[in-house]
Parts: structure tokens; sequence; C-alpha cells
């Protein structure tokens, strides 16, 4: 019975050369679904497996972030944050979905060729690779959220209800990053240099986010929509208004998920027409 | 339209190729800088139409066409470099052939390797269920084998250890023990009987024809001819990528093996036999020579035998040892010898410099028995890195006429054929 569910016995499996530009098959995708959870799963504890201080990094890593952020944008160059919020929950909001998209752009570039044992040997679907990457981070990320309730309590800071607008933005910020990651890891598979780009694309990434500055700063209009392409800065604004209020950013929004649908639906038929060859070239 | 797959067919395969891009080691555009020559380079080609083409193509496979009945188990055998990890790769669909068709009924549980997805870092435990998934077992049936699986490996007690602490015994045992239990319709198996113990190697031949007789296809690929009469009714030969023979196995093993016959004694490795990742070590030739000095297929067991190894080392390469095994024409060995075992040698060549070489080596008269022998060669230095191996270099006779015992002319049991010293006393006699 077990096995008639998953796969039936008789199903015709054909092999066929490849061609042209495929979609994404979900219903296999579904039906490997295990291996997801259990590639995640090794991810995660893998990650911290032999670091002294283990899970106790995805508190760390923000913590120390923001002490170095506020020390120099809040404290020696006194950014305004254009509201009368403290410096350190303001960079910290931004921080939070700022590091998930960070990390998982960073382990999902690389995850292919770092898989190529099993590439090279067993068939599943390729995407599971990356997507069981970015999957891996959220861990770090569900820790570090309550590092961010905890400050918010720190500065006496209410939560309310529009928290829950953090779920979809940080949906989004995960489809950002996975958009992202199917480009680089197909490309580092052929193209070493991806992996040597990475760092720097994430350095101009963040500059180019009101992480340590800002949105106000930018000027409106056109220039506002150009910037809001980058899928980071709905997120990040996103992000603030739910945890603090305003003026909720609904146009920067919209161009950034625009932004996020091109580069995920783009990096889905990028992927899945390099995935060919992946097991002769890596 | 194409399926036309009859009940009872397990694998159907229509004219499968593979093309390789060559020298893809070399000219592989492994960054932007390189994919900006070539692409330079192919618009100079442009202009002569297509130049490039052709020739730097390999067909790793061609044309291949054959189909295995459900519950049948299959054997495949050819030399290094024939196409047999190709096929199974596109069988396995690791990878997509060029042309050709295909079709197969049920999972395909693939062996190309086992610990496929191990990770050091995880305990015994944790990789059992990580393997598992991989080879595309759901988490309950995992579960429900743990125990199995466990007892199977034989490595209980420290199922909660990381595997990286496993001495590599036990980490083939585990590994092997994950991917023998998982039940797919029809199971790829490459090489795997080549770990282990000789007790490891036995539970393993009898775990793969349990999984024969309960009705699943097989497909078996191996070195080990002895493995692949027990276990396959019917064996296909691969030779630079086609089919030159399906045959029930006792006949295909015979026609690869005497294939080596038809070489006298002597082998030349072509380039395109020689893995792209062996050098800087280049095998040229190897040759059995008899007493006269004459290069032969076959030789006398009362004689001296003379085995040269020729190569060239396009490098200068520092604890080099080449050597061989012989092994019975059934796969078991008989020993194994390197070029520089003996303390003068092994002084004398720590390093080697770029050039031709010849390893020499005389086994002694009134050595072996009467049988075919294979030799087997392995270029290494030692946990450094093997250059190269080749199971099946070569294979020979040997004649036993004149040995000790020969006056009677029963077959003796046995690869090797001493001459020994008896004494006989009889009691109360001096």
């Amino acid at each position: 019975m077990a096995e008639a569910k998953t796969l039936p016995s008789n199903q015709i499996v054909t092999i066929k050369p490849a061609k042209g530009w495929l979609g994404i098959d979900l219903q296999e995708l579904w039906h490997y679904r295990e291996l997801i959870y259990f590639l995640t799963w090794r991810d995660i504890k893998v990650r911290y497996k032999q670091a002294a201080l283990g899970i106790a990094w995805a508190i760390l890593q923000p913590v120390l972030t923001t002490l170095i952020t506020s020390l120099v944008f809040g404290y020696l160059l006194k950014v305004d944050t254009g509201s009368d919020l403290p410096y350190p929950v303001f960079t910290l909001a931004a921080l939070l979905p700022w590091h998930l998209f960070q990390l998982s752009l960073q382990k999902s570039s690389i995850s292919l060729v770092g898989n190529s044992n099993l590439i090279t040997k067993i068939y599943f679907p390729r995407i599971i690779i990356p997507l069981s990457s970015v999957l891996a981070v959220l861990v770090d990320f569900g820790i570090s959220l309550l590092l961010l309730f905890g400050t918010m309590l720190l500065y006496k800071l209410p939560l309310t209800w529009t928290a829950l607008w953090l779920i979809p933005l940080t949906l989004l910020a995960i489809l950002a990053a996975l958009a992202v990651g199917l480009w680089l890891s197909a490309l580092n598979v052929q193209y070493r240099d991806i992996q040597q780009m990475v760092p720097f694309l994430q350095q101009i990434w963040m500059y180019a986010t009101p992480i340590v500055y800002p949105i106000s700063i930018i000027p409106e209009g056109t220039i506002r929509s150009i910037y809001s392409l980058n899928p980071m800065v709905g997120v990040v604004q996103g992000f603030r208004w739910a945890l603090f209020g305003g003026t909720p950013p609904d146009m920067t929004l919209l161009f950034s998920s625009a932004a996020v649908v091109v580069l995920l639906v783009s990096g889905l038929f990028f992927f899945r027409r390099m995935e060919k060859t992946f097991a002769d070239v890596v | 339209m194409w399926c036309s797959m009859e009940k009872d067919t397990s694998i159907i395969v229509k004219g499968i190729g593979k093309r390789y891009k060559i020298g893809a080691s070399q000219e592989r555009q492994d960054t932007l800088r390189d994919l900006i020559v070539s692409q330079v380079q192919n618009l100079g080609n442009v202009f002569r139409k297509g130049a490039r083409s052709k020739k730097d193509e390999i067909w790793a496979l061609r044309d291949i066409s054959f189909d295995v009945k459900q519950g049948q188990a299959l054997g495949i055998i050819g030399r290094n470099g024939a196409g047999k990890s190709t096929l199974l790769k596109i069988l396995s669909r690791v990878t997509d052939p060029t042309e050709g068709y295909g079709e197969l009924r049920g999972r395909v549980g693939s062996l190309l390797e086992v610990g496929t997805g191990f990770h050091p870092e995880l305990t015994g435990r944790e990789n059992i269920f990580l393997n598992g998934a991989i080879l595309g077992m759901q988490k309950r049936e995992i579960e429900a084998r743990f125990d199995e699986i466990v007892e199977f490996s034989e490595v209980q007690k420290f199922i909660d250890t990381p595997v990286k602490r496993y001495s590599s015994g036990m980490y083939l045992r585990l590994a092997f023990a994950v991917a023998a239990h998982l039940e797919p319709e029809i199971l790829v198996v490459d090489e795997v009987l080549a770990v282990g113990d000789a007790d490891f190697q036995r539970k393993c031949l009898g775990k793969m024809s349990d999984v024969a007789e309960s009705g699943r296809t097989v497909l078996f690929v191996s070195h080990n001819m002895s493995a692949i009469q027990r276990l396959t009714q019917e064996s296909i030969v691969l030779e630079k990528g086609n089919v030159l023979l399906r045959a029930p196995s006792g006949e295909a093993v015979d026609f690869y093996l005497n294939r080596g016959l038809s070489k006298v004694g002597e082998r030349y490795w072509e380039e395109d036999e020689i893995p792209a990742n062996s050098a800087p070590f280049k095998p040229l030739a190897i040759r059995i020579i008899d007493k006269a000095g004459v290069v032969s297929d076959s030789v006398r067991s009362v004689d001296p035998i003379t085995i040269e190894i020729e190569y060239e080392l396009l490098e200068d390469i520092t604890g080099l040892r080449v050597g061989y095994y012989l092994l019975t024409t059934r796969g078991e060995p008989v020993f194994t010898s390197f070029d520089i075992d003996s303390e003068e040698l092994f002084k004398e060549f720590t390093s080697r410099p770029k050039g031709v070489f010849t390893s020499r080596c005389v086994i002694p008269p009134q050595t072996l028995n009467e049988g075919r022998f294979v030799l087997g060669i392995n270029a290494s230095s030692y946990m450094v890195r093997r250059y190269f191996q080749d199971d099946q270099a070569l294979s020979f006779s040997v004649d036993a006429s004149g040995a000790p015992g020969t006056q009677w002319p029963e077959p003796r049991p046995g690869a090797v054929r001493p001459a020994l010293e008896w004494t006989i006393d009889q009691r109360g006699r001096s």
C-alpha cells in the first residue's frame, strides 16, 4: 500500500534527450518532499555540529552586527532613522530579514557544487538542493526573531497584530533568495567565478538596501521606484512597518514583489534548462 | 505512441547514445575568462564553417539497444572506458542521453556508489535516514527497516557515533546495509562488491541474489567475473560504447576474457582507454614473456614467467609504485606485487623523473597451476593518489606440463602449484 501511494510499481519512467525549456514539475517535487526535509535537516544539523557555541551563533551574529552598525552609523556617524526609533532597534529589524536573505543566498549559490557527489550519482529533482539550503536558514531566522522581540521588550516597544505581516514578508525574502540562488547555483556549476563574486554581490546588495540608513534619504519618484526593484527594499520596509507602524510601504512592496516574481520565474526556467548538464559538468 | 512496452518487460532502451565534448578537462570553460576566450575563438570558427564540431566530441555510448525482462538479472561487462558507467548513469537518470529513447518500469534504485550522501559529521543513525531518503526511501520505510539495517551493518555499538570516527570497513558496511535494504523494482549495482572483507562480500552477494530471486530486475556491473556468473543469467559485453554481444553469462564472460587472447600476451593502451585523471601516469603496454624471451599468451608453469609493464611519466612522480595483481578468471586474487616492494628498489626509486619506464617482474618457475589468469595493474602513490588501475589489463594461460604431479592427468584444484619438498619416513627405519 505504502509503495502504491508513492510511486506505482508499474509506473513507466521514460528516458530521452532533454530538449528546450521545461517548467517545474510540482507533482514530482511533492513526491520528493521527504528528501527536501532530510536535506534541510542535514544542513541545519551539520552547520553547528562542531561549533563550540553551536546554535548560539544564530543569536550572536545579528547581535554583533547590530552592535557594530549601531556604533559606526548610529553613534559615530549619527545617521537619522527618520523617526524616533532608537538606532539599534531600527537596524536590527532590517538586519534579520537581511541575514536570512544573505545567508540563504550564500548557501544556495554554492549548494550544487557542494553536493556534486549526489548530483553525479543519484537522480532527484535538482532544485531540491538550493531549495533545502534556503529552508535550512529559516531556523536561524526563527531564533533571531526571538532576539528581536526581546530587544523590543527592552525598549518598551509594543508588538501589535500587524506583526503577522512578518509571515508573508519572510516568505517574500525566502523567494527572493531562492530566485537569486537558482540563478547563481546553476551558473556556479559551470563558472566557479560565481562563488568568488557572491561576497561582493552581498556587500553591494546590503548597501542598496535601507538597513543602516532610512529609505527617506532615497529621492522619491523614479529613483525610488527603481530602488524598490531590489526585493529586499520591500522586505525591509515591510518589516519596519509591521513592527513599528508608520505609513505602509505599498508601492515599494509592489515593485519588490514584481521583481521577485520575474527573478523567480526566470530562475526556475534557467535552472531547469541547466540541470540537464549538471551531472556532466559539475 | 512509444508505450509499446510489454507487461513483463522491465527495461527497454532503443538507440541510446551519449556524446561528450572531449578535452573537457583541459578545455573546460570553468571560468568566465575561458568562456570569453572560447567564444572569441568560436566566432573565428564561424567563418571556417563550424570547424570545431565533430573532432572535439566523443560518443561514450552509441546506438545501445536492449531490453530486460521483469525479474531478470543482467550483467554488464567491459573494460574501463567501455561505457558501462555512462550507461548506468543514463538508466538511473543521473544524466540524459544525447539520443535514443528508453522506458523503465517502476522505481530505479541505483547503487552507483554506496554511501552517497553520507555526511561525516552525522551519526550512523542520522546517516541511515539521510542516505535512505537520498536513495528514494520513505521515512516510514526506513523506520520499518531500521533494525534490520543496523543488524546487517554490524555497527550496533557505534550507531550514535559520527561516521567520521568509523573505520573504513564499518563505514562501507553501514553504507551497503542502507542501500541493500532499498527495495526498488529495478536495482542498478556497480562495483559494490569490491568493498569489504571476504565475509562481508559473501553477505552482499547473498543479499543481491535475494533481490534477484524476489522478482526484481537487477543490472549488475562488475569486474568480478565469478560474481557476474553467479548472479546473472545473461550479460552484455560493452566495448567502446557499443554492445558487442549479449549471451548467457558464462558465454559472455568467456568471450570477454578471451578478447585478451587475441592480443597474444600483449596489450597496448589506446588513448581513449586511459582516463583523463590518470595523468601524469600514462600506461603504454603490458606483456607476458616466456623463457625464450618471446611475447606469448601461453606460458609454462615450469619456466620463469616475465611480466613487463611499460608506462610513461609526463611529470616527476614521488612515491610511485607500479604493480599488478594476479587473479584467477573467477576473480579470486592469487597475489599482489609492486615494483618497489624490495628494500633496495624502494630506496632507489623514492622519486621517478619524467620519461618512459619499464617495470619487469619474474614469476619464478613452479609457481602457478595450470589455467587462465588475469592481470590487473595498479599505479599509485601510497595514501596519496591512485593514478591508474585496470582490473583486467591482460589475461594469459599457464600450461602445467612437466610440473610436479603431472604424472597423473587429473586437474588439481588451486591457483598455485609450487614444487614442494617432501620427505617420507617409515617407522622403525632410519
